[in-house]
């Protein structure tokens, strides 16, 4: 019974992070993914941001759904959100201050990432505690998933490598793929494969 | 005045904020299907990032600072940019009717257009001054309205183009936008004064 | 209407509060960090020392940048209250993107111990290879162990003694720009701390 109830859940998460994908199917939450994902620790290290944030603000607006007044409900998501960012900025510069600087401005632009929002009102709403939660886990991983994908494909063809593990020689990477133009190229690539995969499944 | 305009070609061409700092991508993607709407929002932006920016920044110095509570900085600027653009809307409906014909749809959209956002923190972190500011918002905006109409003009030409099943849609966008930003790395190293 | 006002208020108060403890409790570690972050870049750079140069630090604003106050710090090494050499951090704003931000480091006579690159926009792969570049054994890469009174430290092309990075000439004569004035700033300091010294 209780591991029927786990199993459940699991399933529920790893559903969510397939069917609402915020990358590959949503399409969302695009500036952090382009911003960030240079490198693979670069983008997996955005992404676990990102997936803070979105578990802990899932989890509070869904603990206060049925308190705010329906009206206000979008003001009062986006303190609830702002708050969670504030506190995660504060604790990376704290303790993680070299990450902290690499990610730059894209950490204080969580607030205004579509998905958080989008997941507030879409399903935090709308759902009891526990299944946001999962949600937020579900979601959080499958951005976290797609921005480390990215992050390592664009990682491998600029620079040879992977992780900062060396693959190939370096002079022998398509440096483009670590610059801006890379970012929408590879996104772009990887989106068609996805629905590539799709069409035929 | 050289500083200015070193701003106004640096923020319009060299570091545009779509393809060099990747900020303001959802509407770039999501409102570039046509240049009219393109241009609509573009303006809506640029109208919506000057005054924020400048509302933000007198936020910033003499509120956040002279209490000593920059740490509610990202809290207070998303809430006053969300608040801002609802007033912006009303005001634009009463008072000027035919603007909000034009732009009435995209105003609702900015608040989480994450350029807005992200210019109010970049002039804090820059330490510019407040005319600084301004100027830098503006053509900031100016460069993302250019990066939204060029986008749209080659996608109203893309939708008559065979494009194969795999990429129809997002990913040739995705990808003719890179391309883009290719031409774009082209104005990097330009120096004035 | 009553109640819209009222839940909104109170949640943001409640928001306002938890920030406000999470910062009294990080406001300390993230000013120390941001201390360690600098101490950090000069151990990396400095021969050994035991002094803090971030008290004894010395500021020096170069001829051209009169106009704007851009000031270049001098962090002086001392062992055992002996000068052992300085980082010193200093800039150029002629960079490829902008401005590059570089601690050098040099030994008692002058000559460069180490460097490190703090801050850049520099196109990746080309001119970020500053950091790599310099210390290379290839050809005139190094700079490591010169000592730029006697080395002239400008790109070849310039009529200097340095190879400058392979398609990042731009970036390289920023980086060399920002150790010229990184060096006038150590000899004056060097002649003011000898200078009292004597007195």
């Amino acid at each position: 019974m209780r591991r029927g109830y786990v199993m459940n859940k699991l399933k529920f998460i790893i559903e969510s992070a397939v069917k609402n994908n915020p990358t590959f199917v949503l399409l969302l939450g695009m500036c952090p993914t382009l911003g960030t994902t240079n490198s693979a620790v670069n983008g997996m290290s955005m992404g676990l941001a990102t997936m803070g944030v979105l578990i802990c603000s899932n989890t509070v607006i869904s603990l206060l759904r049925n308190v705010i007044p329906d009206k206000v409900r979008i003001p009062a998501f986006i303190v609830v959100i702002a708050s969670f960012v504030s506190v995660l900025q504060m604790i990376m510069q704290a303790y993680m201050p070299a990450l902290y600087e690499t990610l730059g401005i894209f950490i204080p632009l969580i607030v205004v990432n579509c998905i958080l929002l989008g997941r507030a009102e879409a399903f935090a709403s709308k759902n009891n505690v526990t299944d946001s939660f999962c949600d937020g886990v579900g979601v959080g991983l499958g951005f976290t998933v797609s921005l480390t994908l990215l992050g390592a494909v664009r990682e491998f063809l600029g620079t040879g490598r992977i992780f900062n593990m060396e693959v190939y020689g370096e002079e022998y990477g398509s440096l483009v793929f670590v610059l801006a133009p890379g970012a929408f190229i590879a996104l772009g690539l990887l989106i068609a494969f996805v629905n590539n995969i799709k069409s035929h499944s | 005045m050289l500083a200015y305009i070193s701003i106004i070609i640096t923020a319009i061409f060299v570091n545009n904020i779509v393809f060099a700092q990747f900020l303001g991508i959802c509407p770039f993607l999501g409102v570039s299907k046509r240049i009219s709407s393109a241009a609509g929002m573009g303006m809506a932006v640029t109208f919506v990032m000057a005054v924020a920016t400048v509302v933000t920044y007198m936020l910033q110095e003499y509120v956040l600072v002279p209490l000593g509570i920059t740490f509610l900085q990202t809290i207070a600027f998303i809430l006053v940019i969300a608040a801002l653009v609802q007033v912006l809307e009303i005001v634009i409906k009463k008072a000027m009717p035919v603007l909000y014909q034009a732009l009435g749809v995209f105003l609702p959209l900015i608040t989480t257009n994450c350029a807005v956002l992200g210019v109010a923190i970049l002039v804090i972190q820059k330490e510019m001054t407040l005319i600084e500011s301004l100027v830098y918002a503006v053509s900031t905006a100016l460069g993302f309205t250019l990066a939204l109409v060029v986008f749209a003009g080659i996608r109203e030409q893309l939708a008559l183009a065979k494009v194969p099943k795999p990429l129809q849609g997002t990913p040739i966008a995705l990808i003719t936008a890179g391309i883009l930003a290719m031409a774009f790395m082209g104005f990097a190293g330009i120096k004035i004064g | 209407m009553k109640n819209m006002v009222l839940s909104l208020g109170l949640i943001t108060i409640a928001a306002s509060l938890i920030l406000g403890s999470v910062y009294a409790i990080t406001a300390d570690k993230i000013a120390k960090a941001e201390v360690k972050a600098q101490v950090d870049a000069i151990k990396e750079v400095a021969p050994d020392f035991d002094n803090n140069p971030l008290e004894e630090k010395y500021v020096y604003i170069s001829e051209p940048d009169k106009k704007t106050g851009a000031d270049i710090i001098v962090y002086p090494a001392k062992n055992g209250g002996k000068l052992v050499g300085a980082a010193v951090k200093s800039f150029s704003m002629d960079g490829f993107s902008g401005e590059i931000t570089v601690m050098y480091g040099f030994d008692a006579e002058g000559k460069i111990n180490d460097y490190k690159v703090l801050k850049h926009a520099e196109t990746a792969g080309l001119g970020s290879k500053m950091q790599e570049w310099f210390r290379m054994k290839n050809g005139d890469r190094c700079i490591l162990g010169l000592n730029p009174a006697t080395h002239k430290m400008r790109v070849k092309k310039d009529g200097g003694n340095v190879d400058a990075i392979t398609a990042a000439t731009i970036s390289s004569r920023a980086f060399l720009d920002a150790l010229d004035k990184a060096c006038k700033a150590y000899m004056e300091f060097k002649e003011n701390e000898e200078g009292i010294c004597y007195e």
